[in-house]
């Protein structure tokens, strides 16, 4: 939608209530606009319009004019004569006008919306009780809120197949859909892979998928969370938690630089799903299947939980100051440092690398892979734009430590501090390794940990609050969802705390607030910036800095790479 | 070729405009046999000598109403095609006759096709089409193979196809098997069939067929009637073609007579000539013997039913204050219109005292329950749910609540689905109840095992 249109509004009467609406949007959305609920189903903001639940019938009249004359038809009182349509008319495929009037809570409406509520749920299952959807199901919300609360429909319900996988993500149950045909339109629309349709006729109308195909497309549990009703479950959340039980947490998608917006669902420090957020500028209402199993890397069982020096368990304190101790020993020092880490920690790791007066080589692991054209980029990392933006790093990073490898060869680095990386998968040589001294601060055990001589914890996305910065350089948000395993520290303290081992007199408190008060003193795009004052839908700063850098992403939702790199 | 028996008698009083040839015992539906009868020489004479907008107006001035069900104005509806655009314009004929009662497209296809390409070439040349579609129902094959060999045999001629009659116009027509089902002649769910697609019919607005229809480009949907029509209208000139039958109803229409009356059939009369007293006496030779006048459905299954001694009373749009019984009601678009219903499709229905009114509805209800495109939810489970208590209420489960409940439901569909297929389910429901309610609640009181042995049952 173009700044023209979200800035020009027209005046309609909503149950005689002058409000101004954005201009051009449907009655749904211009409605939602000043806080009032037209309750629908089919429709969704990011989809086509079909028109098909007739849950958001409303009465509509525009003034009148005269035919002949083209003069506007006036009341007695001197009023605009409203022409009110004789028939209800549907808020999702009608438009605003202006001087438009709507009635969303007369006798006409209210009967409606009766009348389609019932006729939803005559052939709809009892099944509330075993329903992954009760809690978040439009049909229960909007069967208390505008049905009869009686049943009428004394008939045999039709019976539909309860059970069908129609993707190895997705079960599909027939008898709760109500036919809105959402799901169908995102496969057509959005994912690009239409392989859902209904077949049979009238109320025996069944969802399927065409033959031979299967909805298994990296966006497919997309249509589980638009789904209104319980007909598309996701494999991995059915029957696992009541969703009245989940704690909600903004989050970030970290499998790319696309830095999808979502919402990590949590129950006492257990993490059971992640759904999208919706951030029109960046992901809409969606996100990719393959970012919905992160969260399974917060309790596999290769997770990283203690502290060791030379293999044996020590305290963090310990852990910090043995780090210390090998960072300050004579000989070269190099950083591999990481495009999952926030930008504080990214930044922190700049401080612990100003104190070791000496010059550090520092690499980040880069990862690429093809971007799908949607929501995910070529870039495979997060936050490679912070790291650059912090000036952690100064180019574009290589997936592999080549050069590194050829330093330590060489005898010219002796100590690596590898943070968030395990520097075999990077592509150095167990040779290599053994001859230099590492210090691991890494999520989950790897294969470098056996060499390391010191290992320390990090903390995943979901437990901890920071910033990343996506590919049109927004500033992101992310918020800890659930506390880290036992006995780690928390937040940034790991950095902090190395920082002030290095050097007693630099101090700065492990929480992103405290953190950002430095950073927005060091980097010039961030100057006046607060942690806490960035939106949700997060911040555009600018990336002129790095106009010189051939980042990799192609054309996305929402993303445009610049002109001359498009050329190159 | 012909399949559908002709009618060896043609009742005096019978206006044939429309099937002059077509009973004729040695009229065939060959071209050689069309021409010899004068046919295809108001195409050669309207490309070679009249402009495309004066056959537009012809038809205007003509104020033909639509033949399919709505009746517009076929005039009206041609000049709302979107010019602005610039894109192609589209023709579909819908011959996909599938109201129930109604058959008389399947007469014209069968015995005159060629009349009917003659007006569709006409149309399309008044309204500049770039292509023209024949949407045949699946179950008329034997029209699709005649059509399809008259539409060769004319393109032999070139009446279809490229230079049409040797102008530097072009139009070609394909016919179309339709896919099964009554929804496609809803013209929206129509133009999505012919698009390849299920026939779910389109939101109005935005996508009106004349802005935007077949693939999204100004398309006209007529009738096969009513293209038959333009030939003759552009033949007698508008103006005169107004002058049969009266204001507002010009024209003949050929009346689908069914039911239980002696001689059912198939009658083309003048508009407002006569009433439906005399389609179901005169015409129609009355009820059988010994039997009495139940009920009579005016315009195809999805009318609003008439009910034996009913009266009409009110005042016409002219002012005329009328007092009618069925008998008396004018037999064309308006007169069934003050009459509290509608003529639809020209199919008029009788019901006899043998019947059972509860078993009446529960057929139509089976049928649009079983028609319903499922697209949205008011005829989709309404039209079903109706029929389940209907069904119940024939097979001795009436209850008295019944009644009341069926007309409830229909208020809770008509007006409020995506097309006509609303009305057309909620309408015969609404009215059975309003005009035979104390059949339906004596339906209630009957003991279940004095429930007809036959038991009712219905797909």
């Amino acid at each position: 939608m173009s700044e023209q249109i979200k800035n020009e509004t027209v005046t309609v009467y909503i149950d005689d209530v002058e409000n101004a609406v954005p201009a051009g949007v449907n009655l749904v959305d211009a409605l939602e606009h000043v806080g009032k609920e037209i309750p629908h189903y089919c429709y969704h903001p990011k989809l086509s319009v079909s028109g098909n639940c007739r849950m958001c019938l409303v009465e509509m009249g525009t003034p009148g004019r005269d035919r002949a004359t083209g003069e506007p038809l006036l009341n007695e009182d001197g009023s605009p004569k409203i022409m009110w349509v004789p028939k209800p008319v549907i808020g999702c495929a009608t438009n605003v006008s202006p001087g438009m009037h709507i009635r969303t809570n007369s006798e006409v409406v209210k009967t409606c919306r009766e009348g389609v509520m019932e006729f939803l749920l005559v052939n709809h299952p009892l099944d509330c009780p075993i329903c992954d959807q009760a809690g978040e199901c439009r049909l229960q919300e909007f069967a208390t809120d505008y049905g009869r609360g009686y049943s009428r429909f004394i008939e045999k319900k039709n019976v539909k197949p309860k059970r069908t996988r129609i993707g190895p993500r997705i079960m599909l149950d027939d008898e709760r859909c109500i036919l809105c045909s959402r799901c169908i339109r995102f496969c057509e629309e959005i994912a690009g892979d239409p392989v859902l349709g209904f077949i049979e006729r009238g109320s025996y109308s069944t969802l399927t998928t065409f033959p031979g195909k299967q909805l298994e497309n990296n966006y497919s549990l997309n249509t589980v969370d638009i789904c209104p009703v319980g007909a598309l479950t996701s494999t991995d959340f059915r029957f696992k938690m009541r969703v009245w039980f989940l704690s909600e947490t903004p989050s970030i998608d970290t499998e790319s630089s696309v830095g999808c917006n979502t919402v990590v669902g949590s129950r006492e420090g257990v993490i059971y799903r992640i759904t999208p957020r919706r951030n029109d500028a960046v992901n809409d209402t969606w996100m990719p299947d393959s970012g919905r199993t992160l969260y399974q890397q917060v309790d596999s069982d290769d997770r990283l939980t203690g502290y060791a020096v030379e293999g044996r368990p020590v305290k963090p304190e310990e852990a910090i100051s043995v780090t210390a101790g090998l960072l300050l020993e004579e000989g070269g020092v190099a950083l591999v440092a990481s495009g999952r880490l926030s930008v504080e920690e990214q930044f922190l790791l700049t401080r612990i690398r100003a104190e070791l007066n000496r010059p550090v080589p520092t690499y980040l692991v880069g990862r690429y892979s093809e971007g799908d054209g949607k929501l995910l980029s070529a870039d495979r990392n997060p936050n490679v734009r912070g790291a650059l933006m912090t000036g952690l790093i100064d180019g574009f990073p290589e997936s592999s430590l080549k050069e590194l490898e050829s330093l330590i060869n060489e005898g010219s680095v002796k100590t690596v501090l590898a943070v968030g990386e395990c520097l075999m998968d990077a592509g150095m040589s167990m040779e290599t390794l053994k001859k230099s001294r590492i210090a691991y601060i890494g999520t989950h055990h790897s294969e470098c940990s056996q060499f390391s001589n010191v290992e320390l914890p990090l903390l995943t996305v979901f437990e901890k609050s920071g910033t990343f910065v996506n590919q049109q350089f927004r500033i992101q948000k992310f918020a800890q969802a659930v506390p880290g395993p036992a006995g780690v520290l928390t937040g940034f303290s790991t950095f902090t705390r190395l920082l002030t081992a290095l050097n007693p007199k630099a101090v700065i408190s492990p929480d992103p607030g405290s953190v950002w008060k430095e950073m927005q003193l060091a980097v010039e795009e961030f100057s006046g910036m607060e942690f806490e004052g960035i939106p949700s839908t997060g911040k555009v700063v600018s990336g002129d800095r790095f106009a010189r850098i051939a980042f990799v992403e192609t054309k996305g939702l929402h993303f445009e790479p610049t002109a001359e790199l498009a050329e190159a | 070729m012909d399949s559908v028996t002709k009618r060896t008698e043609v009742h005096e009083e019978e206006r044939r405009i429309i099937l002059k040839f077509a009973d004729e015992p040695d009229y065939d539906t060959s071209i050689d046999c069309y021409i010899r009868n004068g046919g295809y020489e108001i195409l050669k004479q309207s490309v070679a000598q009249r402009k495309p907008a004066e056959l537009c107006q012809e038809v205007m001035d003509s104020e033909v109403r639509g033949r399919g069900g709505a009746g517009f104005p076929a005039g009206l509806k041609w000049k709302f095609l979107d010019r602005k655009s610039g894109k192609p314009v589209y023709l579909i004929c819908n011959a996909d006759e599938s109201e129930p009662g109604t058959f008389k497209d399947r007469q014209i296809i069968h015995k005159d096709p060629h009349q009917l390409i003659e007006g569709m070439m006409l149309t399309a040349f008044a309204t500049g089409t770039a292509l023209a579609f024949i949407y045949i129902r699946e179950e008329m094959p034997l029209g699709a193979q005649i059509l399809e060999t008259a539409i060769e045999e004319a393109r032999e001629k070139g009446f279809v196809g490229d230079n049409i009659c040797g102008s530097d116009y072009s139009c070609d027509i394909i016919v179309h098997r339709g896919a099964a089902a009554y929804i496609c002649g809803e013209e929206t769910g129509l133009i999505e069939s012919l698009e390849g697609k299920r026939a779910y019919p389109r939101i109005k607005p935005p996508y009106f067929p004349a802005a935007l229809g077949l693939y999204m480009c100004p398309t006209i949907v007529n009738n096969v009637e009513t293209l038959c029509n333009v030939k003759h209208i552009i033949e007698m000139g508008g103006k005169n073609y107004a002058m049969i039958g009266r204001p507002g109803n010009t024209g003949t229409r050929i009346w689908c007579l069914s039911g239980m009356v002696r001689n059912p059939g198939y009658f083309e009369l003048e508009n407002g000539k006569f009433t439906y007293g005399d389609l179901i006496y005169r015409f129609g030779g009355g009820l059988r013997d010994g039997r009495v006048l139940q009920a009579v459905i005016p315009g195809g299954s999805s009318s609003k039913v008439w009910r034996a001694g009913e009266r009409f009373s009110g005042k016409l749009r002219d002012g005329t204050v009328f007092d009618w019984g069925i008998d008396n009601v004018p037999l064309d678009f308006d007169g069934p219109m003050a009459a509290g219903s509608m003529s639809g499709s020209g199919a008029v229905i009788v019901i006899d005292d043998s019947v059972d009114i509860v078993e009446v509805l529960a057929n139509i209800n089976a049928f649009y329950a079983h028609e319903s495109c499922g697209q949205c939810t008011p005829c989709r489970e309404g039209s079903l749910w109706m029929k389940k208590i209907t069904t119940r209420m024939a097979n001795g489960g009436a209850r008295e609540e019944d009644a009341d409940l069926l007309a409830s439901i229909g208020d809770q569909i008509a007006g409020r689905t995506i097309c006509a297929h609303g009305e057309a389910c909620a309408w015969p429901t609404q009215s059975f109840i309003a005009k035979f309610r104390d059949k339906f609640i004596d339906k209630a009181k009957q003991d279940p095992k004095d429930a007809k042995s036959r038991t009712f049952r219905m797909v």
